[in-house]
């Protein structure tokens, strides 16, 4: 510990940068990496509802054509009242997740005040411009990022381009390789004032569509019990949906498939 | 030929030491206290800058003296804590190293630099109630020379030390509530007040660190709560 340090800031990503670079999530110095050999993530989605914003993902990780994970996490409170979902690249975006968590936490006890939901997103479309040389090696961080606005008292959500591009999407976005066929779903289902049940049903019914559409996106697994990650986002703070909430709602997803309709 | 002026080192120091005394003996005293659902810290503090600040998960501080060094501590307090749980694992930051780092840091200073920190420090960490061999609460002192000393029950920097340690001596119980440790508090740092028992909510600083949240214990009480829990007495 050194009193006078060489970094005075508020930043803990720029704290490491400045004091501890070996530290850094530095992923650039790859060369050309054997992508397949690497896990990705693949569906994420958000959407508002009435409350908040429902942030969801599902469970697995793929690398090539083989599971790399069927139960890793890609959904992360990065602090009370926000949620990043990753898709991409799994070594370099949960990092990067981590760091955010950090960087809020660190911002706020150093200032003794949280920062601003559109100043979050912001700090993390920055962090992601600066992974952009591993990005053009395959190493992409795409993340979703949702959060509640305590100041305008409603959920709010970006999605993100690799060149640290951010995009804020009024209603619902969903991103990874399955992100176009939960999209897809949720177009159809989303009403602006849903209420948190029929939200998360939509989501449910979105994975369970990415899932048949696209290969690498992992479905509801009820012979291993691996169910997807839905995180609630509201005025309350961030809350885990209950796995028994996620059943029952795949269930009736299951139940009018069976029936002859599809997954919507 | 002009000769230098000699000083003795043990000259310096006591010159250093009687000057940092000085400035740190006439602030206000904080005074933290170890009760049944944690560590309680009050502060005789009427401006918005805080004395008392979040540092990890488990662990606050607190700083008498001049604001601009103790904060100063403060954050680098906050840097190294959070450097080391991104680069371990939250549990490894622990209130000891943090403490132990401290009186480094601030006797480097006094031995090093013309001017000492004019400051003194408390490190309070709560007990862990997962881990078998953490349950028990930390408070640490620093002094503005670095001299560090551990405490059990309660822990007084600034001011008129001696007093409130005298009071808190005679009148502290062990397994207090929080309603009766904030008024005990405030009582303490009455007795050590040269202008008689007149602190109220708006005149305390009061935070906690609460060993029944989850995750990060730290929480400052608004004025409002304070001015409920010293009402309730």
């Amino acid at each position: 510990m050194d009193w006078r340090g060489n970094y005075q800031g508020s930043s803990f990503f720029e704290l490491l940068q400045v004091e501890q670079p070996q530290l850094m999530p530095n992923m650039s110095a790859m060369g050309q990496a054997p992508i397949d050999s690497i896990p990705h993530g693949t569906t994420v989605l958000a959407m508002r509802y009435e409350g908040g914003v429902l942030v969801a993902g599902d469970r697995l990780a793929t690398a090539g054509h083989s599971v790399a994970s069927r139960d890793v996490v890609k959904v992360f409170a990065t602090d009370n009242h926000s949620c990043m979902a990753i898709s991409g690249a799994a070594g370099p975006s949960i990092e990067m997740a981590k760091v955010l968590s950090v960087e809020l936490e660190h911002y706020e006890k150093i200032e003794g005040q949280a920062l601003e939901l559109d100043g979050k997103a912001n700090k993390l479309s920055q962090m992601i411009r600066q992974n952009l040389p591993a990005a053009m090696q395959g190493l992409a961080v795409v993340p979703l990022f949702a959060g509640f606005d305590l100041r305008r008292g409603s959920g709010r959500l970006w999605k993100f381009d690799i060149t640290g591009g951010r995009y804020e999407e009024a209603e619902f976005d969903a991103t990874g390789s399955g992100g176009i066929y939960a999209r897809e779903t949720i177009k159809q289902g989303w009403r602006s004032n849903m209420d948190q049940e029929s939200a998360t049903k939509l989501a449910v019914d979105a994975l369970t569509a990415a899932a048949d559409e696209d290969r690498a996106t992992g479905g509801i697994d009820l012979e291993r019990r691996i169910f997807p990650i839905v995180k609630l986002c509201s005025r309350a703070g961030v809350e885990d949906c209950l796995e028994a909430n996620i059943e029952s709602a795949y269930r009736d997803t299951l139940a009018r498939r069976t029936n002859g309709g599809s997954s919507s | 030929m002009t000769m230098p002026f000699y000083a003795s080192p043990e000259q310096i120091m006591a010159d250093k030491a009687e000057f940092a005394r000085k400035g740190i003996s006439r602030g206000k005293s904080i005074v933290a206290l170890e009760f049944a659902g944690g560590v309680l810290l009050v502060a005789e503090n009427a401006t918005s800058l805080s004395k008392v600040g979040e540092i990890y998960d488990r662990i606050a501080f607190a700083g008498v003296g001049k604001f601009s060094e103790f904060d100063q501590l403060r954050k680098i307090g906050v840097r190294f804590a959070d450097t080391k749980g991104y680069a371990y694992s939250r549990e490894d930051v622990v209130g000891q190293a943090l403490a132990n780092a401290y009186s480094q840091a601030i006797g480097e200073v006094f031995t090093r630099e013309m001017k000492p920190l004019e400051i003194e420090i408390i490190v309070a960490e709560v007990g862990d109630d997962r881990w078998e061999d953490h349950r028990k609460n930390s408070l640490y002192r620093v002094n503005f020379d670095g001299f560090i000393s551990d405490h059990a029950n309660y822990c007084v920097i600034g001011g008129n030390v001696a007093d409130v340690e005298a009071w808190l001596g005679s009148n502290y119980q062990a397994g207090l509530s929080a309603g009766d440790a904030v008024r005990i508090g405030q009582k303490a740092l009455d007795s050590g007040s040269e202008r008689g028992s007149n602190l109220t909510e708006a005149t305390l600083e009061v935070c906690l660190l609460d060993r029944t949240r989850p995750g990060r214990k730290f929480t400052r009480l608004s004025v409002e709560e304070v001015r409920v829990m010293l009402d309730n007495g």
